[in-house]
């Protein structure tokens, strides 16, 4: 039987929809609005720190971000291949999306295991 | 396909319309699945401007504050505007969705589909409104 | 204009209102673009566009082709696309419709033999290929009685056993549009309508045509197969949920592989 790699690479875009549909909104409200225009206040540098480096914080930061890289890799490689029909480009498609994403699950575990 | 048309009876010489490179615009639906879509950029673009603050933060208290400062410009604040209606419309469909891969069920009765998504759009607000909570109280 | 045999019937709106159909017309032996071209229908209370095409056929002009039979939702002959949406039309009303211009072709995504009739032998060939019919590693002899079912059991597959190979979601699927070798969603869920029966036992047989990436991951839920389905089989959801089997089978195949599934 032909075997496809797709089960591997649906589960990481699934992972990382469900991951972002439940995480991001919020944390981009209070990160990129609340906070910046002052309806919150920013909490001091040193609690910041001291949450994000918490085991469990580094996990699931590492895990929101970098699974986000891949949803986003998956849904934008058939995106390009269904609405641009740049089937013949495939595997270019296919080896930029899932690398941009390879390399920034690297960028984030290097950033959260030096944190 | 020639131009001129060549039929014979038992040899019919079909007509294959093809899809347009920008089949999506023709119908608000197609163009609404393709917007869907599109929402993965600003997930994937948020959580980069997430991963950079991470960074700054190691990078110590200067480097800390000039990437909150960078955040406060106008450019900052539209950009996250944008996005934000993006990640919402992602995470409705996204729930939206989910009963169409969850066939679960309790005992011998199915999960009824507006259960499944109920539930989903349930611990999406809890979850937004715990993590509000620990800020504000942070 | 010719006169309606049925203008006796109590159904005429009155004032004899009446409404345009373009009805798309292509004429292999005449013509090599398809042309829309338009009919004036008086409008009934209880027509359906397939009344609206009969009374075309019988009365304005007899050359217009079209499939139909059973006038009643069954048969999944009469679909084609209404004002851009595929339909069975003898289950969309004319005054639905108005005030028009209603324009009629034939389902999207296929080649067209002539008018609104349509070329179906890939859906066919391809419905074959997933074997829709219950295999058994070994028959039971007829003196060891029926297969028994609990409606449980029944429940589970149900759903997808009501599709009248209508056409009208490969006709709604732009990923079948754009990839014609993509197996599509009735065919798919045809297969599940085996795959979750528990008399049968082909599921390993069919996966090799569905777990590739011609089959279910070919599918980007666009979700129109489902909204435009007229049995509400929902053949997303049987392709989703089969994407989430065979998930589950792939990583237990990894982690497991003496598992031997």
């Amino acid at each position: 039987m032909k075997t496809t790699i797709e089960p591997f690479w649906w589960s990481l875009f699934g992972a990382g929809g469900t991951l972002a549909a439940l995480f991001i909104p919020i944390t981009l409200i209070i990160n990129g609005l609340a906070i910046p225009l002052g309806w919150l206040d920013a909490p001091a540098y040193e609690n910041v720190l001291q949450l994000a480096r918490h085991p469990l914080a580094r996990t699931y930061l590492f895990l929101l971000i970098s699974l986000s890289f891949y949803h986003w890799a998956h849904r934008f490689r058939f995106t390009l291949y269904d609405g641009l029909q740049l089937k013949h480009l495939n595997l270019l498609i296919a080896v930029i999306c899932y690398g941009g994403a390879t390399v920034g699950t690297i960028a984030a575990g290097y950033t959260l295991i030096n944190l | 396909m020639s131009a001129n048309p060549q039929h014979t009876p038992y040899h019919p010489r079909w007509y294959r319309a093809s899809m347009p490179i920008f089949w999506w615009m023709r119908r608000w639906i197609h163009a609404r699945f393709i917007l869907r879509e599109l929402t993965s950029i600003f997930v994937a673009g948020y959580a980069l401007v997430y991963l950079l603050q991470l960074r700054a933060l190691g990078l110590g208290p200067e480097a800390y504050a000039r990437f909150l400062d960078l955040l406060r410009s106008p450019l900052s604040i539209s950009l996250h505007g944008v996005s934000l209606v993006f990640v919402i419309y992602h995470s409705i469909t996204w729930f939206n969705l989910a009963p169409r891969a969850l066939a679960l069920r309790i005992g011998d009765r199915r999960v009824p589909d507006k259960v499944i998504a109920g539930l989903n759009f349930v611990a999406w607000i809890s979850i937004s409104a715990a993590l509000a909570w620990v800020t504000l109280k942070g | 204009m010719a006169v309606d045999s049925l203008a006796g019937n109590a159904a005429v709106v009155a004032g004899g209102e009446m409404v345009t159909l373009e009805v798309f017309r292509y004429r292999p032996e005449e013509e090599t673009e398809p042309v829309y071209q338009a009919y004036e229908v008086p409008v009934h209370k209880d027509w359906v566009v397939l009344d609206a095409l009969n009374h075309i056929k019988d009365h304005l002009d007899g050359t217009l082709s079209f499939r139909w039979s059973c006038r009643m939702g069954v048969c999944g002959s009469c679909g084609m696309m209404v004002n851009g949406d595929a339909t069975l039309t003898c289950a969309t009303f004319v005054e639905s419709l108005l005030p028009g211009p209603i324009r009629v072709g034939p389902l999207e995504n296929f080649p067209v033999v002539r008018d609104l009739i349509i070329e179906m032998n890939d859906f066919m060939e391809k419905l074959e290929s997933v074997k829709p019919w219950i295999i058994r590693d070994e028959e039971k002899s007829l003196e060891d009685g029926a297969y028994l079912q609990t409606p449980a059991q029944l429940a589970d597959f149900k759903q997808f056993s009501m599709c009248i190979n209508c056409l009208l979601c490969y006709a709604a699927c732009p990923v079948y549009g754009l990839e014609p070798s993509f197996t599509g969603p009735a065919v798919i869920a045809l297969a599940q309508r085996y795959n979750l029966d528990s008399r049968d036992q082909g599921a390993g047989e069919r996966n090799a045509i569905l777990n590739t990436d011609e089959g279910i991951w070919q599918c980007t839920l666009v979700g129109e197969c489902s909204v435009v389905c007229p049995k509400d089989v929902d053949p997303a959801a049987a392709i989703q949920r089969y994407k989430v089997s065979s998930t589950l089978q792939w990583y237990q195949k990894l982690l497991m592989p003496w598992s031997g599934k």
